[in-house]
């Protein structure tokens, strides 16, 4: 058995704590763009489109992610599509993140006045002009500090991919528990770890909330 | 092709899983919103130094994956002299986690009653425990109670997990059934969709929970 010392465990877990980010990062970048598209079709006012975004959310908010993430590794290659513990990953991770933003810039665009809309209809804008100049703009200032906030979700939702066998942050911490017997410390080690990813996000997005309110 | 009919003998692992899953996040539910009460009331009323307590346990917990916090709990306690079975160990776990985030959400709820709510109720001769339980919890609990029953559903679909450390719940059951009949996709398939039916349930059941609850403040 190779003996682990202080050092190893701590330089083996900052070597894993990169995939986190690294997974976080695909995550989120792929979950803001499916989020985009999926928040441009409830925007249409087409009913049949804001219908099938609905059902998304509702499934994807409904059900685990982790089962999410088992559909996509395994079931997906008893399909007969081999797909990769990286893709089924990420791929199960943007239908999560979409799903919520998706619900969350809702959320934001709601807040703002619907006279905004007739207004600028009045004003002779387009669609595409009122969206451009007048309601993007108030939206993405109140919807910066709920995405920010829930980027903490994200990372924390990578955990789960270590069950699926990708080797990230939990993955790594349960490996080297199986080889030095130091739960204890390991996965004090491993949480806190998270915490200083996750933690500078929650007050960013703390600091951005009140930025925002007070300037109202 | 997908093969749906070789699940149905493997009904009873599905709905013993599903039993498992229900009675966890009723007891957790109970038990997290009992400790986000406590914990949100100290956060808003207590001194300084619970203040700081409190918050410290829900930044804490709000800030690592709760499968962390699961694993911890059950592969690190035991190393301090802690013996805890799986389901013990995952109801402490989802309770405390609970607990963290209804904490937030009662806070708010708490810090929206206005300051003369508490004045007029210490004016009428109520003590700080009669001013609580009659004139700021309810109207809080009535404010809060969409966002707080949406955590309790977030709360049950991440319960999911605990199948890691092999409590029985619908998780395990559907990886049992796919390592027997290797469905995978089917199995995985037709649990996802029980958690939905679940979800939907929960929200239902919460939302006529609801109206009962807080029924006679609409009803003038």
């Amino acid at each position: 058995m190779i003996e682990f010392s202080n050092y190893d465990i701590l330089r083996n877990l900052m070597f894993a704590t990169q995939w986190t980010i690294l997974l976080s990062l695909a995550a989120f970048i792929g979950g803001t763009t499916v989020a985009l598209a999926l928040t441009a079709m409830r925007l249409t006012r087409n009913p049949i489109l804001q219908r099938i975004v609905k059902i998304y959310v509702e499934l994807f908010q409904g059900t685990p992610l982790l089962m999410q993430m088992f559909l996509c590794f395994f079931g997906l290659s008893m399909l007969g599509y081999e797909i990769s513990a990286w893709s089924a990953a990420i791929l199960s991770l943007t239908f999560f993140t979409s799903a919520f933003l998706v619900e969350i810039w809702r959320g934001c665009i709601d807040t703002l006045p619907k006279g905004q809309w007739e207004a600028s209809r009045c004003l002779g804008l387009s669609f595409l002009q009122t969206l451009r100049f007048i309601i993007l703009p108030q939206a993405i200032r109140v919807a910066t500090a709920p995405t920010v906030g829930f980027s903490v979700q994200v990372i924390k939702g990578t955990a789960l991919a270590s069950v699926i066998g990708f080797v990230e942050l939990t993955k790594v911490g349960t490996m080297l528990n199986n080889a030095t017997f130091e739960p204890f410390k390991i996965f004090t080690l491993v949480a806190l770890i998270y915490f200083v990813l996750c933690y500078p996000l929650s007050l960013y997005s703390k600091h951005l909330e009140k930025k925002f309110n007070v300037s109202r | 092709m997908l093969y749906f009919s070789d699940l149905l003998q493997y009904s009873d692992v599905f709905l013993s899983g599903l039993k498992t899953t229900v009675e966890l996040t009723v007891l957790t539910t109970i038990l997290g919103v009992i400790l986000g009460t406590v914990c949100a009331t100290v956060r808003q009323y207590g001194n300084r130094a619970s203040q700081r307590i409190v918050s410290v346990y829900v930044e804490l917990i709000r800030n690592t994956p709760f499968i962390v916090q699961l694993f911890f709990i059950f592969f690190g306690l035991p190393a301090i002299g802690v013996m805890l079975t799986p389901w013990q160990a995952s109801m402490i776990a989802l309770t405390i986690n609970l607990g963290a985030y209804s904490t937030e959400i009662i806070r708010a709820g708490l810090a929206s009653i206005s300051k003369g709510q508490m004045e007029a109720a210490k004016v009428l001769g109520l003590n700080f425990r009669q001013t609580l339980t009659r004139v700021i919890f309810i109207p809080a609990f009535e404010k809060i109670y969409p966002a707080l029953t949406s955590q309790c559903i977030i709360v049950m679909l991440g319960s999911a997990v605990i199948s890691q450390i092999s409590v029985q719940d619908l998780t395990y059951a559907a990886n049992l059934v796919q390592s027997r009949n290797f469905r995978a996709f089917e199995s995985y398939l037709v649990t996802a969709l029980l958690y939905l039916g679940l979800s939907i349930l929960l929200r239902f059941a919460f939302n006529a929970l609801g109206k009962r609850l807080f029924a006679y403040r609409t009803s003038h």
